[in-house]
């Protein structure tokens, strides 16, 4: 034996300690550090999102609204590229060089490990070419989507549109939207996102270090199936629909008809409108720009967003009221000398026509203002001029029912308030106490701060037709393949009115059709119940406006039509009204007595001078920079916190949508 | 007949137990790594695990015929052997077949290479321990001492410049063959030191090196200050060790290659570059650390079959072994290799010849350094120098290389009791 025999145990000794050490190593990366679990599904997993088909809207008679059409994104992931020839890609795209080298750009500051869309909205057609050849590009894929269409190309503003997600979007989406998804921005699209977008499936893919597809991650145990979108049966008729949107040619306004029985809107138009098919595809943000550069605002959703004075349309509301409290009766009279007096100042009536001696029903039909003074000034001063105040709250409580000066509450976003002024307000212009009947005699006959929507006005007409209570109004029907109705749709709100009081009402706007204002639109065969509304505004002439429902006994449809700057209710709004009744209730549009014809209002060209047409403010110039915009309006709030509020809130829309085009 | 039945009890069966352990494992391992579903089978020819499969009947042919030889035989071919590989380590530089970057292997036709660095390992040990069992030869005599330096060193310079640095570095571990034959320990500490000095130095700044080290050189002088010649001991190392330090920087930044350079960087944790220079790393980590407690089972590892990490076959078989057997797996094999070197550091241990000792323990030493290196690159413990895991790694000039390095001591061991 030699001398070092004992060595073998200082060898064996470090041997030893050193495997020991390697294995403490394994045990902290093997079991104690889950991070590298997690590392190995990332680099193994790649989820494949099947986008589901976004659902179609039907009109109420089936008729399709909107409709997908497939086509293709082409995805890429940065990481997974391999050396390619950049040329030919470009060629297969349809590419120049720097646009290829901006779009790369952008897919790598998205993320280089992750797919982000690299071309949008390939067609099906071009798609063919592209398939065939995209494998020989690693890294690059393609996502089939849908695109929506619009056959008829009608009612716009009630469809909405789509737009891919923002970062807020995805933000408050808690990770259901993804870069690249749609959703839908305005309109039926927005308000029924959840319903109409359907359920994303997703595929778990297990790919190799080049991206090349594996086999399913756990035999396909995760993956989930796309789900189709619902569909929605919207309660437009495309008929009236598209009559309404050729009659409001060349004008600016609007039209809502309801079907009283329902609450469901049979015709939705605000003009001017646009194709919606405009809005969808690779031009969609040209379009969108040319759009925005409009000066009547396309975009600015009239038959809620706009608030008119409801002038004369508002008498029969007046009436009403006056009726229920006891302050007149059907047979109260009164002699209008063509104007009339209240303390000491003289309001002109209607031109300052001499209406003689009226009662209820033909002053409805004659539209006699001073008749409406008079109601008004004796239900407001029905307990003395010290109880003004009590009596005004009440009756502005009264009017609040019928819907004014609050939302109503449709399925689409942005809806106005309507104005309905407060004993506040007035107390604030004069003192608490100040101001007597007479100084808000304007309220009586529909104007002064009284504001409403034609919404608003179409649903007054509503419940003027079903004698004292309405539906909420609501633009979709039913709901999926099961037609489901929401609940709220098919409960009755009562406003207060016993229905007797409506009768000795609904003969005066008989008599404005059959011989009052609105004669030249009168149907032969069908009774309409209408009131012309002339509303001075100060933009320029003003608001012809027409409201009414018919047939008279069991009414199938209440409509409101605003026509914006065109002078009388008679003159312009009344027989565009005339035409969607007949049209709805019987198909077809007959000659008239009176000689009008439904050609001669599609072709009249009624749109507002520019110069004078301020409905709202925005940009004179066309939106280029959203920060540029952004730098305007704080410059505005610097200016005046106030006026730059109400600039604000005027031009929200118009801010949303710039800034969607422009993050484009 | 009689003497046959000796010699198959003297055959240590359980280090060929062992060994055939470790191949099996390596098949099968590889099988997984390099998975290709239109060659399914185990021990089909055209794929790399069919052909370990067929390096693993090569190797068991010849360690048969390692157990025939006359053992008398081996000791005396040793310096013949030595010659040959010399020669070859000096062709393959001259007409070497370059495989990633090092000019290692020697074409033999038909798809088939031979690495003679492999083989020099063996053929090394052979010679240091026929050197060392010379009579007249003691290790701390300063000419044994360069002898034996010399013998191991003439391979490490021509594997070196192949360049093969992985290789190289395995001669290094035969120092602990020199130690076991009573080189001072001081040498196995110096190493440590300088181990140590030359990783504080890259990761620190040479300055503070030399602060700390002189802190504890002076500390050492206080305790030691009775006896002066130990004081000038300390000191003189002291000086060595602070030129090493400055020397360190030189080194690293003209010496080494750049690329060796950032595989050092990486296991300090200076450089973090997962998807460069580190990505073999850190991949082969993702392995081994996704394989948790059991596993995921036999062929279904994602990281090593969809090739995640490269080299899976050879230098980072380990990484199968760690995703798809687990921590589980890992102790098993790293237990076998631990249990193997053991049992060869026994079997040295009971010879009475010196040959024999100083071989086995060159067996031992080379066993070690491969797996300890091997495995703790793949966990990031150690750089990336490129060296197989004995029987494991695919490839045929290693297996038969550590075949017959085993097989020799086997043999060698079956005759114990005999002269040699």
């Amino acid at each position: 034996m030699n001398s070092f025999f004992e060595r073998r145990y200082v060898i064996a000794g470090i041997f030893i300690v050193i495997i020991f050490i390697l294995l403490a190593r394994l045990f902290y990366i093997q079991i104690i550090d889950p991070r590298y679990a997690i590392y190995a599904s990332k680099n193994v997993l790649l989820p494949i999102i099947h986008n589901p088909a976004r659902g179609p809207i039907l009109d109420r008679t089936g008729k399709v609204l909107v409709q997908n059409v497939p086509f293709y994104d082409i995805m890429v992931t940065p990481k997974m590229v391999k050396p390619f020839d950049t040329a030919e890609l470009c060629k297969l795209l349809g590419y120049d060089r720097p646009t290829f080298d901006k779009q790369w750009e952008k897919a790598i500051r998205y993320s280089p490990y992750r797919a982000s869309v690299f071309e949008k909205q390939i067609s099906a057609s071009t798609y063919a070419s592209v398939q065939e050849r995209l494998s020989e590009f690693p890294g690059f894929y393609s996502l089939p989507r849908y695109l929506r269409t619009y056959p008829d190309s009608v009612a716009a503003q009630f469809l909405g549109y789509i737009g891919e997600v923002t970062d807020k979007d995805i933000k408050r989406s808690d990770g259901y939207y993804h870069r690249g998804d749609f959703i839908g921005v305005t309109g039926v699209e927005k308000s029924y996102e959840s319903v109409l977008r359907g359920q994303r499936g997703v595929e778990n893919w297990m790919v190799d270090s080049r991206g090349k597809y594996k086999g399913k991650y756990a035999g396909g145990m995760f993956d989930t199936a796309a789900v189709a979108g619902q569909r929605l049966t919207s309660s437009l008729d495309v008929d009236i629909q598209k009559l309404g949107e050729q009659l409001m040619q060349n004008k600016v306004g609007s039209i809502v008809a309801i079907e009283p029985s329902t609450g469901e809107i049979l015709c939705y138009v605000s003009s001017p409108t646009y194709n919606p098919n405009l809005l969808v595809g690779r031009e969609r943000g040209n379009n969108a720009a040319k759009l925005y550069e409009d000066p009547y605002s396309p975009f600015f959703i009239r038959p809620i967003q706009a608030k008119y004075p409801p002038g004369s349309s508002f008498k029969p509301l007046s009436a009403l009221i006056a009726l229920q409290e006891g302050a007149i009766t059907p047979s109260t009279t009164y002699f209008c000398p063509g104007y009339y007096t209240a303390g000491n100042r003289r309001f002109k009536c209607n031109n300052g026509e001499a209406h003689g001696l009226v009662n209820l029903s033909s002053a409805v039909a004659k539209s006699c203002n001073g008749y409406f003074m008079m109601v008004f000034q004796r239900l407001i001063d029905r307990y003395g001029v010290k109880q003004t105040e009590k009596t005004f709250a009440k009756w502005r409580a009264d009017v609040n029912k019928f819907g004014l000066g609050t939302k109503l509450d449709l399925d689409m976003p942005g809806e106005a308030r309507g104005n309905l002024p407060t004993p506040l307000h007035y107390d604030n212009i004069y003192k608490r106490g100040g101001w007597r009947s007479s100084t808000v005699l304007s309220l009586a006959i529909g104007q002064g701060e009284l504001l409403a929507t034609p919404l608003q006005m179409a649903n007054l007409e509503c419940i003027v037709a079903n004698h004292g209570y309405f539906y909420k109004p609501h633009l979709i029907k039913a709901i999926g393949a099961e037609n489901v109705i929401r609940k709220e749709y098919t409960e009755r709100n009562y406003v207060g009115i016993d229905s007797g009081n409506f009768e000795p009402v609904i003969d005066g706007m008989q008599s404005v059709v059959e011989n009052g204002t609105a004669i030249r639109s009168k149907i032969p065969g069908i009774i309409m119940c209408g009131k012309t509304g002339t509303a001075q505004n100060n933009h320029g002439d003003s608001h012809s406006i027409f409201v009414a429902f018919a047939p008279r006994d069991h009414p199938k449809i209440a409509i409101a039509v605003v026509v914006e700057n065109s002078g009388e209710g008679a003159h312009w709004a009344a027989p565009i009204a005339s035409f969607i009744v007949e049209k709805y209730l019987r198909g077809s549009i007959s000659p008239r007595e009176s000689g009008i014809t439904p050609e001669y209002f599609m072709n009249a060209n009624k749109l507002p001078d520019i110069s004078t047409y301020t409905i709202k403010s925005k940009p004179k110039t066309a939106p280029v920079d959203t920060n540029k915009k952004l730098k305007k309006d704080s410059v505005n709030k610097l200016k005046g916190l106030k006026s730059a509020a109400r600039y604000n809130r005027k031009d929200r829309t118009e801010q949303v949508l710039t800034a969607r085009f422009n993050g484009k | 007949m009689n003497n046959q039945r000796s010699f198959f009890f003297n055959v240590d069966w359980v280090t060929v137990l062992i060994y055939l352990a470790l191949c099996t494992i390596g098949w099968f391992n590889i099988h997984a790594a390099v998975f290709d579903e239109r060659h399914p089978s185990i021990i089909d020819l055209s794929t790399n695990y069919g052909k370990q499969f067929m390096y693993i009947v090569i190797s068991v042919v010849l360690a048969t015929v390692i157990l025939l030889l006359e053992s008398r035989f081996i000791a005396a071919l040793a310096p013949a052997f030595y010659g040959i590989t010399i020669v070859l380590l000096m062709l393959v530089l001259v007409i070497g077949r370059s495989v990633g970057g090092n000019a290692a292997w020697i074409s033999l036709g038909g798809g088939f290479k031979l690495q003679p660095s492999e083989f020099a390992k063996f053929t090394t040990c052979l010679l240091l321990a026929r050197y060392l069992s010379a009579t007249n030869v003691r290790i701390t005599e300063m000419r044994s001492f360069l002898l034996a330096l010399a013998i191991i060193g003439f391979p490490m310079v021509l594997i070196l410049l192949q360049p093969d640095m992985g290789s190289t570095l395995v001669f290094y571990s035969l120092i602990f063959v020199l130690y076991r034959e009573g080189l001072s320990p001081y040498f196995l500490v110096i190493s440590a030191l300088f181990i140590v000095l030359f990783l504080t130095s890259i990761l620190f700044t040479p300055l503070d090196v030399v602060a700390v080290t002189s802190g504890v050189a002076l500390l050492a002088v206080l305790l030691l200050r009775k006896n002066r010649k130990l004081v000038i001991t300390v000191l003189a190392g002291l000086a060595i060790c602070i030129a090493f330090i400055f020397s360190v920087k030189f080194i690293y930044n003209h010496v080494l290659q750049q690329h060796q350079k950032v595989r050092i960087d990486i296991v300090l944790g200076i450089k973090n570059d997962p998807r460069g220079q580190g990505y073999n790393v850190n991949q082969s980590k993702i392995a081994i650390g996704s394989g948790k407690m059991w596993g995921k089972g036999y062929l279904r590892g994602t990281q090593t079959k969809y090739s995640f990490v490269p080299a899976q076959s050879t230098d980072f078989i380990f990484c199968t072994v760690g995703e798809e057997w687990g921590f589980a797996g890992s102790v098993v094999v790293l237990g076998l290799y631990l249990f193997l070197i053991l049992r060869v550091i026994m079997i040295a241990e009971r010879q009475r010849s010196p040959f024999s000792r100083v071989y086995g323990y060159g067996v031992a030493s080379i066993l070690f350094f491969h797996v300890m290196i091997n495995i703790a690159t793949t966990i990031g413990l150690a750089p990336v120098i490129g060296i197989p895991l004995p029987m494991v790694s695919y490839g045929g000039s290693s297996l038969l290389s550590f075949t017959i390095l085993i097989f020799v001591l086997v043999k060698l061991d079956s005759n114990r009791m005999g002269i040699v």
